[in-house]
């Protein structure tokens, strides 16, 4: 063995051992411009944060995936924005209303998706979006609520986040909301499942870094509802938790269950100052 | 009658306890000082089907985070843990079974290298995975015989 191998030999069994991050390709420089608007893809981390700098996951993606996010014309998901508008126009329930003949132009709802979840004094807990917006669909409209996942709530999910796109996420941290995002913080570093994982070990110790043909991004949730190649469609936050833990064969928690709704609390603080992407395409 | 019936049942219990003792057990494996010397089972390990397993995205998929020259006809190599290209040089055969079998006893609890052959204390395993080993005991044999192959 020449000298250089054995100390690259040295350094891939230390680096294992310990545990580190062999220095990778890291995110690209690329800018995020839609629609003449720069977002924030790269912001110094909030206080008391284990990174530095934390990055949107677009900034891990390729170009062609990119591409697709930059000009509304291309990007998949707004289709399902289109149907969005359609539903926000429609009246339905026993109210016989819409939701525009309460709330005017959707874009009175610009800022809701970047303070989510938020606390919600009634029910003594923080409410996802799509927990405030069946709310609304049963108490104000007196319809029948909407499947999690369901073509509609990701509709209206993508079609109200996308009022927030390009203001950075500020959930609040304090008061009530501290307890949940302590709970969700403590879910991320839980390793589970039969590989024995948690969150932290790809997405905090190894982003940059690729597993197979994925590169690993720091796990951050500003785009979602988003658009994945990989469901050839919309997808809910829920949704990727749960596609995350069945992949280390972890049973996932349920769709607006309270650890989901406590992990997207506290993804959603880890990735405070980042703009809003919704709807975000990745693959 | 009777006493010769207990001897026939404890030479059957004898027998079982041979065959069984062929391949052990997930939870009666013993890492002492980050090495397994003992093979898991009677069978010696065949270095071509570990080739296999280690590329396999469904089950042994080493190369999801470990780079390797051998391989180099496969795509994406991951980066997440070392190279593996001369693994056989750092590492002596007994601990590359323990590293296998449970890394996590070699390296640490915080080691994001998944235990693949282990059956307990896991938190929410999915479904079908509970109680089960990533690998089986023939599996792993395998496995470390072809990571002895990789030399330089």
């Amino acid at each position: 063995m020449t000298p250089i191998k054995t100390a690259i030999a040295l350094f891939a069994g230390t680096g294992l051992v310990a545990g580190l991050a062999v220095a990778g390709p890291g995110p690209d420089e690329d800018q995020l411009v839609i629609e003449g608007e720069t977002l924030i893809t790269e912001v110094a981390a909030p206080e008391d944060h284990p990174l530095d700098t934390i990055y949107s996951g677009w900034r891990f993606r390729s170009d062609e995936t990119q591409a697709l996010e930059i000009d509304d014309f291309e990007n998949p998901a707004m289709v399902a924005v289109e149907y969005g508008l359609d539903l926000w126009d429609t009246a339905a329930g026993s109210s016989e209303k819409s939701c525009a003949d309460c709330h005017g132009d959707v874009d009175s709802l610009a800022g809701l998706r970047a303070n989510m979840p938020k606390w919600n004094e009634a029910a003594g807990q923080p409410w996802s979006l799509e927990h405030w917006i069946n709310w609304s669909i049963t108490e104000h409209q007196g319809a029948e609520p909407w499947k999690w996942e369901s073509e509609e709530m990701l509709a209206m999910t993508a079609l109200i986040g996308l009022q927030s796109r390009g203001m950075p996420m500020t959930v609040e941290t304090e008061g009530p909301m501290a307890d949940w995002i302590a709970r969700g913080k403590e879910l991320y570093y839980t390793r589970v499942g039969q590989l024995d994982m948690a969150c932290n070990q790809c997405h905090e110790d190894n982003w940059g870094q690729m597993i197979r043909a994925d590169h690993l991004s720091q796990g951050m949730i500003n785009g979602f509802p988003t658009y994945r190649f990989k469901w050839s469609g919309l997808g809910s936050l829920h949704r990727r938790f749960s596609g995350c833990m069945k992949n280390i064969r972890a049973k996932p928690y349920k769709r607006g269950s309270d650890e989901f709704v406590a992990l997207e609390a506290y993804l959603a603080a880890r990735g405070a100052g980042l703009s809003i992407e919704t709807p975000a395409v990745r693959n | 009658m009777k006493a010769t019936g207990a001897a026939l049942a404890a030479l059957a219990a004898l027998g079982l306890a041979a065959a069984a003792g062929a391949e052990t057990a997930p939870d009666a494996v013993q890492i002492t000082d980050g090495t397994l010397a003992a093979p898991l089972t009677a069978e010696p390990g065949d270095a071509a089907r570990g080739r296999q397993l280690f590329a396999g995205r469904k089950q042994g998929n080493c190369l999801a985070c470990h780079a390797n020259s051998d391989l180099a006809d496969e795509p994406f190599h991951g980066e997440v843990g070392p190279p593996l290209d001369g693994a056989a040089d750092r590492w002596s055969e007994a601990e590359l079974r323990a590293i296998v079998v449970n890394s996590k006893e070699v390296f640490g609890d915080q080691t994001i290298m998944p235990a693949f052959y282990r059956v307990s204390g896991f938190n929410r395993p999915l479904g079908d995975f509970a109680g089960k080993p990533i690998l089986t005991a023939q599996q792993v044999e395998d496995v470390v015989a072809y990571l002895r192959t990789l030399k330089e």
